[in-house]
């Protein structure tokens, strides 16, 4: 209990004090409260507008989880291929690159004319932003058994698979993790494009669109209410990946990982 | 081998006689066919089959900048099965990479080495960080394709063997250095291959771990009997633990002599034998006589 308070207390001061600033900005009339409301506003918009804002977290929470999935199973299916081989290294590594110029919100729309109005196209969109930075960190993971382990392994007769089922891959988790982490960030922005990039038919149509359409209608409170959830959802996924990280890579807690490498 | 370094004699209580001398295993006539067969010496005892034969070998590094670096002279030696052989010598005499060629990691320029499956014990113990002790010492055996719950269960029972009970579910990272030893030395006894090539397994401990880790060594050698090949710079250490010190000599590798170890154990490093054995291993090194 204390070390939790002692491991959340920073930020939650910080963020008390940010607020605080930003209310007292507000209440001295340093800006009009439909381009910027004060806190209490935001905070009385939330509590308002709860039903809404919760159906619409609920569809952007699942894009997020689900586009941030298929994103990781590409980039370590892919991160895997070509760690094997170097043709496909040369043939795949080079368009992967250039898929990242590629300018999503405008083939959004291309895609739900692929695919339709339901849910997948947007992960599509999600995916694409986030498989990169996955797809690189695996790569440089897999690559980074040490040669005298490698060496080992061999006088252990051990076949390609094996080398690469006990050793590499092991190697690699805390490398795929830190990309995980970063495809989160971008994750969270990502349904943002993919919602608004792609039209669609329903009754809640994610916080992005909601974002969007608020701003525009003058509904300022309720805009940042929204992104307020957003900020909160992105700091609790990365939470979860830490902790997943603990698990997966033990060997990597602080104190026990330099004694070793 | 120098063909010819061996002084005959020179040890009565040598076990074997002198195994080289007209045995009908060794390659190097082959490979040098100058090198004409030593003298016959006729000898009762009985000579047990040699099982590693290293002849005539030859390694030559190409180096980045420069001309390519010779590592291994020529060097011929055998060991018998059960055989516990040290080749000793100062840093950079080609030991290591003698040791790779004996494991198949690297092709050698000339010669041959005739000899069973070897595998390698690196001075870094390398235990993989994301698998626990036990685990880590069955990797052998799940690696020659044994079920996880078989291959830890033959691990275990080794573990009791050599005195690692208790630290089976211990991460490497909370293991001493000797431990850590030990269990790459489990991992390594786990292969199942006759031939063991030990690369200064005990160079990155404190005197005091290494002289206990020797004792342990030698007492597990004895209860799972294979033939090693150990290489180190410690002179010491090969007598106390080999059978046989093989004496390098500086790059490119040579061999400068042999000298059969015929104490009984357990040895001591204060032993005065080990003492006096170390002496003339000395001498030899330095490029004196016998």
């Amino acid at each position: 209990m204390r070390r939790t308070l002692r491991r959340v207390a920073p930020v939650l001061l910080l963020g008390l004090a940010l607020l605080g600033v930003w209310e007292l900005y507000c209440d001295l009339g340093g800006v009009e409260a439909v381009v910027l409301p004060p806190p209490h506003a935001v905070a009385s918009a939330l509590w308002d507008n709860a039903g809404l804002l919760s159906h619409n977290f609920a569809v952007t929470a699942e894009e997020v989880v689900l586009g941030l999935a298929l994103a990781i199973a590409a980039g370590l299916t892919f991160a895997i291929a070509i760690h094997l081989s170097p043709v496909l290294r040369r043939a795949f590594y080079p368009l992967a690159v250039g898929s990242q110029a590629v300018p999503i919100p405008v083939i959004g729309v291309l895609l739900v004319f692929w695919w339709g109005f339901g849910i997948f196209p947007k992960l599509v969109v999600i995916a694409l932003i986030c498989f990169f930075p996955v797809l690189v960190t695996t790569i440089d993971g897999l690559a980074s058994l040490d040669p005298e382990r490698a060496k080992l392994l061999r006088t252990l007769d051990a076949s390609r698979w094996q080398t690469l089922r006990f050793a590499e891959l092991p190697a690699a988790v805390p490398a795929a993790l830190s990309g995980a982490r970063i495809a989160l960030a971008v994750g969270v922005i990502g349904a943002f494009i993919a919602e608004t990039s792609t039209p669609t038919t329903g009754t809640y149509t994610g916080l992005g669109r909601e974002i969007v359409l608020d701003a525009g209608g003058f509904q300022t409170a309720r805009a940042y209410a929204a992104t307020a959830l957003l900020f909160a959802f992105a700091i609790v996924c990365f939470q979860s990946l830490a902790m997943a990280e603990r698990r997966l890579a033990p060997w990597r807690r602080p104190g026990l990982a330099g004694a070793t490498r | 081998m120098a063909h010819g370094s061996s002084s005959p004699g020179a040890d009565p209580s040598n076990l074997w006689g002198n195994a080289r001398e007209g045995s009908d295993v060794t390659t190097a006539t082959r490979i040098r066919p100058g090198a004409a067969p030593a003298a016959a010496t006729p000898s009762d005892a009985p000579r047990p089959r040699d099982e590693l034969v290293i002849s005539g070998l030859q390694v030559t590094y190409a180096s980045e900048r420069g001309a390519p670096v010779r590592a291994l002279g020529e060097v011929s030696l055998q060991a018998h099965a059960g055989e516990l052989v040290a080749v000793v010598g100062p840093s950079g005499c080609g030991k290591t990479t003698l040791l790779e060629v004996v494991c198949g990691l690297r092709a050698p320029d000339r010669g041959t080495v005739v000899g069973p499956a070897a595998v390698l014990m690196p001075q870094r113990d390398l235990l993989l960080p994301w698998l626990d002790a036990l685990e880590n010492a069955a990797l052998s055996l799940r690696l020659a394709g044994l079920r996880r719950a078989g291959a830890l269960a033959a691990a275990r029972e080794l573990f009791c063997e050599l005195g690692l009970d208790g630290f089976e579910r211990a991460c490497p990272q909370e293991l001493s250095g000797g431990m850590r030893q030990r269990v790459a030395f489990a991992r390594t006894l786990l292969s199942g291959k006759r031939l063991l090539c030990l690369d200064e397994p005990f160079g990155a401990l404190d005197a005091i771990t290494r002289s206990e880790m020797q004792q342990w060594l030698a007492r597990s050698l004895q209860r799972e009997p294979r033939t090693v090949l150990l290489v180190t710079h410690d002179v010491e250490e090969a007598i106390v633990l080999c059978d046989r010190v093989v004496v390098l000599s500086p790059r490119p590798g040579r061999v400068l002599a042999e000298l059969e170890v015929p104490l009984p154990r357990p040895r001591r490093a204060a032993d005065p034998e080990v003492a006096a054995l170390r002496a003339r291993a000395l001498a030899r090194l330095a490029g004196e006589g016998p």
